[in-house]
Formats: C-alpha cells, sequence, structure tokens
C-alpha cells in the first residue's frame, strides 16, 4: 500500500500505471509498428518485434519521467529492431542487401498500375538502402520527425542528423535511378 | 554538387532545420544558384513521393489485440499485489475463534449500546470474515472510485457514496455487494497498511447519527453511524484508531 512497491522499473505495474501507459505511449502504436516495418522489411516480423518493443517499454514505464513519449517508444522499438537483427540477419547490419521482392500482383486499371509501380519502385530503393540510411528517411519522411528526435531516437549526435540524411537521400536518388534497367529486366 | 551550400544548408532549409536568418539567406542564394535551384527541386521531388505512396504503415489490428492481452498479463489486478499470505493466517485464526464460540447460541441483538441496527454483530463479523476467505473480497478490483461506484447501477436499489481515501492513507481497492440480515448491501473494500476494512452500506429510514462507540467482537472491531439515509458500518482487524479515522473521512 506505501509507496515501497514504486520505483524499480522490473516491478509488476498497476492498474494507475496501465492507464497513464494507454493514454502517453500506446497512441505510438503506428509510428513503433512502421519503424519496425521499415528497418525489418516485412510486417509479420515487425509485428512480433513491435509486440516485444511495446511490452518492454510498459516494463520500464516507471523509468519514463515524462517528455516525448513517441521519441521514447520509438528508441525502445529502434533497440528491440536491432536486436533482431544481430540475431536473425546479422548480415543485413554489415553490407547492402539487395532482397528480391516479390510485387504484389495488380489486377486495376493502367492509372493505378502506374501508381502502384512507381509505390513498389520506391519501397524496393528504400530496402535497398542500409538500416541506417533508412532509418532516418522513415523517421524524417515518414514520421515526420524533427533533427532533435530523430537524434535522440537513433543516438546519432544532433549535428550529425543532417548530413546522414543528406547521404540517406543521395543513396535513395541513386537507388532509384538504378532500379530501374534491374526492373526492367525483371518485367520482361 | 560544387556549391557550398547544395552540400550544407540545402537539406537544413529542406527540413525547415534553420534559424530565420540562415533560411532567407540561403534563399537568397537559391535566386542566383541554378545548381542550388535543382537540387532542391529534386529533393522536394523526391520527399513528395515518399510522403505520397502511402509507404506508411500502420499497425495491424491483430497486433493491437496481442499488445493488449500482454499488457494484461504485466498488469497486477489489485486483489492479488495488495492481499498478501499473511491474510491466510488471519483466515485460518479467525476460523479457529469462530469455531471455538459458535456453541453459544447468538441472539439478535444490537451491535452497540443505544443504537438498533437491522443486522446483528454475528452476522457482520460473519460477513467480514468470508470476504477475507481467497476470492471473496471483492466483486469489482478497482482503486478507482469512478470505476467502483457505476458498477453498483443496477444490482442494488440505492447508490452507495463511493470515495477513494488513498491521499489519506485508506486506498480503496474494490467493493462487492454482500448480504446482512437478509438485505442486500453495498461492501466497499479499503486497505489500511495490510488491513482489510469492509464498509457496508445500506438504506436507512432513521435519523443520521454520530460515528458511535466502537463494538468489539472475536477480535474484530467496528464503527457504526448513519448519515443521509445510509447506515454504515465500518469492520477490520485494524485498530479501532485506524477504522474511526477511516469513519471519519467517510462521515464528511
Amino acid at each position: 500500500m506505501s509507496g515501497s512497491d514504486q520505483g524499480k522499473v522490473t516491478d509488476v505495474l498497476d492498474a494507475q500505471d496501465r492507464a497513464r501507459f494507454e493514454q502517453l505511449v500506446l497512441p505510438h502504436l503506428d509510428a513503433a509498428f512502421n519503424l519496425a516495418r521499415w528497418l525489418l522489411k516485412s510486417r509479420a516480423d515487425s509485428e512480433d518485434v513491435a509486440q516485444e518493443a511495446m511490452l518492454r517499454a510498459y516494463r520500464f514505464f516507471r523509468g519514463f519521467h515524462g517528455g516525448d513519449a513517441r521519441a521514447w517508444l520509438l528508441q525502445i522499438v529502434r533497440n528491440t529492431c536491432y536486436t533482431w537483427l544481430e540475431k536473425n540477419r546479422p548480415v543485413e547490419l554489415m553490407t547492402e542487401f539487395d532482397e528480391e521482392l516479390h510485387p504484389q500482383p495488380s489486377a486495376s486499371p493502367e492509372a493505378l498500375a502506374i501508381a502502384g509501380n512507381n509505390r513498389e519502385r520506391l519501397t524496393r530503393a528504400l530496402e535497398t538502402l542500409p538500416p541506417r540510411f533508412r532509418e532516418v528517411l522513415v523517421l524524417r519522411e515518414l514520421e515526420g520527425c524533427s533533427y532533435k528526435e530523430i537524434a535522440s531516437i537513433t543516438a546519432i549526435p544532433i549535428g550529425t542528423v543532417m548530413s546522414a540524411l543528406a547521404r540517406a537521400r543521395q543513396r535513395l536518388q541513386r537507388a532509384l535511378t538504378h532500379a530501374s534497367p534491374q526492373e526492367a529486366a525483371r518485367e520482361l | 554538387m560544387s556549391c557550398d551550400y547544395t552540400r550544407t544548408v540545402l537539406y537544413g532549409y529542406l527540413d525547415g532545420e534553420l534559424d530565420a536568418t540562415r533560411s532567407a539567406e540561403f534563399e537568397h542564394h537559391l535566386e542566383g544558384c541554378r545548381e542550388c535551384a535543382t537540387a532542391l527541386g529534386s529533393e522536394e521531388s523526391l520527399r513528395s513521393s515518399l510522403q505520397r505512396s502511402g509507404l506508411y504503415e500502420s499497425a495491424p489490428v491483430s497486433l493491437r489485440k496481442k499488445i493488449r492481452v500482454g499488457l494484461d498479463s504485466a498488469t497486477a489486478s489489485p486483489t492479488i499485489i495488495r492481499i498478501p499470505a499473511w491474510r491466510w493466517l488471519a483466515v485460518a485464526a479467525t476460523i479457529l475463534v469462530v469455531a471455538s464460540v459458535s456453541w453459544f447460541a447468538w441472539e439478535r441483538r444490537t451491535i452497540d449500546s443505544g443504537s438498533t441496527a437491522p443486522f446483528t454483530a454475528a452476522e457482520m463479523i460473519d460477513a467480514h470474515v468470508r470476504s477475507l476467505q481467497p476470492g471473496h473480497l471483492t466483486d469489482v478490483a478497482s482503486t478507482d472510485q469512478h470505476t467502483v461506484k457505476p458498477w453498483f447501477d443496477g444490482k442494488l436499489a440505492f447508490v452507495p457514496p463511493v470515495k477513494d481515501f488513498s491521499d489519506e492513507g485508506f486506498p480503496l481497492i474494490g467493493a462487492r455487494l454482500d448480504v446482512l440480515g437478509g438485505q442486500n448491501v453495498a461492501a466497499l473494500v479499503y486497505t489500511r497498511r495490510k488491513h482489510i476494512i469492509n464498509v457496508f452500506v445500506m438504506p436507512t429510514k432513521e435519523p443520521d447519527t454520530p460515528i458511535h462507540e466502537p463494538g468489539l467482537r472475536q477480535g474484530y472491531q467496528w464503527r457504526h453511524w448513519r448519515r443521509q439515509g445510509m447506515e454504515y458500518c465500518a469492520v477490520s482487524d485494524a485498530s479501532d484508531s485506524d477504522i474511526y479515522e477511516l469513519a471519519q473521512l467517510i462521515y464528511q
């Protein structure tokens, strides 16, 4: 009843913690899943890893003392993703890995096919980037994070966020333009 | 890319991370630098395709469900953490006491001098002891008075006043329905340190009374009073001063 059960991160959480967690952290589940999906390049794996990260965040929730709950959660998601990658796909963290993707079957009219092709190409190009470039782009362009938020999520100094983004963007442009002939060849 | 601006400032400008002065400087530079204008144009076009291609992937419903289940199992229900093993001893001791005195013929009697209640002290103590048995303490386990109070809706013909006194050292941990003297009553469950305090509440037509002197039986103590059409009885193995303190809080 007293405060003796408070304060340690490994303690069992109570109904009040749960309510606070649902209010502050759970609304960022989409952000968590999206980051995991782009780091792991697989929806199924991301579902497992995002779940693990969310529950880990909950266990550590008493260590969260206010501030940016999204950045705090995404930091945990990112760490969980890298741990998963180290264990399951260590090669990916060392080299650029060009994973072959299966295009979604498209039975739609021409206009949709063009848009779909565009998305497919972008996805493929993004996925050819090394995870550390991919994550800054995803955080900036899809999640709308500021440099400061990106710095706190990815643990890179704020001064290098801009250059990391610049390199990531150049690589993406290259990947997009280089993807075209390969893609054309694959479609033949 | 040979222009210095392209290498340093362009991305900060693109991302809206430059301060007003540097931003204005860069815009001025853009007017005269074809290279930067072109680079900016392609970065903007890349950004717009990234943002417009529906690349953002929201969490599937199945994930939300799994997380809720996971959170449930990582959250202690108040009854589990708050009712420690010592209570088993208390229950065993109580059963012994009850057994040893049960051969007495219990007559229906008032529960405190000068005041009658629609139930006997024995019934009340029985209800209290019964509540201490595993799984009997609360029907709704919640520390939130706004959860506990509506829970009674439709279960009783009256609305018991429900207040949490965590700040005063008497956290509300839940409530249940009980029967006293053949009547359905609300039982609010508070704790004081490690002691459980049951507060039985039922409607009455009798006038208000002050908080009566403590009653004592079988090692349990209680305080009884009436206020604003409700009859209250707070019973516990806690000290009388604790019970009286809670009674005063409720009385206010």
